[in-house]
C-alpha cells in the first residue's frame, strides 16, 4: 500500500485535471453527435464519472474526506437518474417505435 | 508512475470508442470497460471504497440496466439513428473547442501538487464510514428518500397502462 501512495505522489494535480476534462470533452462531444437517446444517457454517465474522479483525486491531494463522500452522493444520484432515464426512454419507445431523439422534437410546442 | 498515464490512455480510447462505435451494444460494453479504467484509478488514487463501490454500483448494476434496456427495445446496428456527416463534424468541432477553453483556463491556475501528508489512508471504509455517518447523515438519509422516490417514479413509468373499459 505505501507503494500505491508513493505512486500517486509522482503525478501532478494539473495531469488529473486535465485527464478528466478530456474525458468530460468527450461526453459532451457524444451528447452533440448522437441521436439514440440511449447514448446519450451513456455520455452522461460519462461525464458524471469524469466529475467524479476529479472530486476523488483532489481529496487525495488535500487529505479531506468530504470530497469522496460527494462522489458517493453522485452515484447515488447517478443511480436514480438512470432508471427514472431509462423508464421514460421505455415508455417514448412504447408509443413512437424509435429511441430517435427527433421523435421527441414535439416536446418543443 | 507511469502506469497512470498508460491506463488514462486507455480510459481515453475507450471512452472515444464509446461515443463513436455504431452498434449501441458494442458501445455499452466499450462504457464498461471505460468505467473500469476508472476503477483502476480510484485504486491508484487509494479510494478503496470508491472503487468498490464505482465496481460493483456503475459496471455492475447501472451498466447492466443500460443493456438490458437495449436488449429490452431489441436495437442493433441497422436501426441506430445517425446524425448527418455535417452535424457530426461540427459536434466534433465544438467538443474541441470545449477542451481548447479547458487547457486555455488550466495555463493560468497553478495547483499546488503536493499531497496533505499522514492523511494516505483517508478513503478506506472505515475513515469515510466515520465522516459519512457524523458530518454527512442527513444527506445520506435524504438520498435514501430520493432513491425510494426514484423507485417508484420508474416502476409507475415503465408499467403498462390499464385500459379502463
Amino acid at each position: 500500500m505505501e507503494n500505491i501512495v508513493s505512486n500517486i505522489q509522482g503525478i501532478p494535480l494539473n495531469h488529473y485535471i486535465i485527464f478528466c476534462s478530456l474525458i468530460f470533452a468527450i461526453g459532451v462531444t457524444g451528447v452533440l453527435i448522437r441521436r439514440n437517446v440511449i447514448i446519450i444517457m451513456m455520455s452522461i454517465e460519462l461525464m458524471l464519472n469524469a466529475v467524479n474522479l476529479l472530486l476523488a483525486a483532489f481529496s487525495a491531494y488535500r487529505g479531506d474526506a468530504s470530497g469522496q463522500v460527494f462522489v458517493f452522493f453522485i452515484m447515488a444520484l447517478a443511480a436514480a437518474e438512470v432508471a427514472v432515464g431509462l423508464a421514460i426512454i421505455i415508455m417514448v419507445y412504447r408509443n413512437t417505435k424509435s429511441v430517435d431523439i427527433e421523435s421527441l422534437s414535439k416536446l418543443r410546442w | 508512475m507511469s502506469i497512470f498515464y498508460f491506463v488514462a490512455f486507455l480510459a481515453i480510447f475507450f471512452a472515444l470508442m464509446t461515443i463513436f462505435t455504431k452498434n449501441p451494444v458494442h458501445s455499452v460494453l466499450y462504457l464498461v470497460i471505460t468505467f473500469f479504467t476508472l476503477t483502476i484509478h480510484y485504486i491508484l488514487l487509494n479510494a478503496q471504497f470508491l472503487a468498490v463501490v464505482n465496481f460493483i454500483v456503475y459496471m455492475g448494476a447501472i451498466m447492466v440496466l443500460f443493456l438490458f434496456v437495449l436488449m429490452l427495445l431489441n436495437l442493433n446496428e441497422d436501426t441506430e439513428p445517425m446524425k448527418s456527416n455535417l452535424v457530426k463534424i461540427i459536434g466534433a468541432i465544438a467538443g474541441m473547442c470545449l477542451i481548447a477553453t479547458f487547457l486555455g483556463a488550466f495555463r493560468v491556475i497553478q495547483p499546488t501538487n503536493e499531497l496533505v501528508a499522514g492523511n494516505a489512508d483517508i478513503g478506506l471504509v472505515k475513515n469515510l464510514g466515520k465522516v459519512l455517518f457524523n458530518e454527512f447523515l442527513l444527506p445520506f438519509e435524504i438520498s435514501s428518500i430520493l432513491l425510494l422516490t426514484a423507485m417508484v417514479g420508474a416502476v409507475l413509468l415503465a408499467k403498462k397502462e390499464v385500459r379502463k373499459a
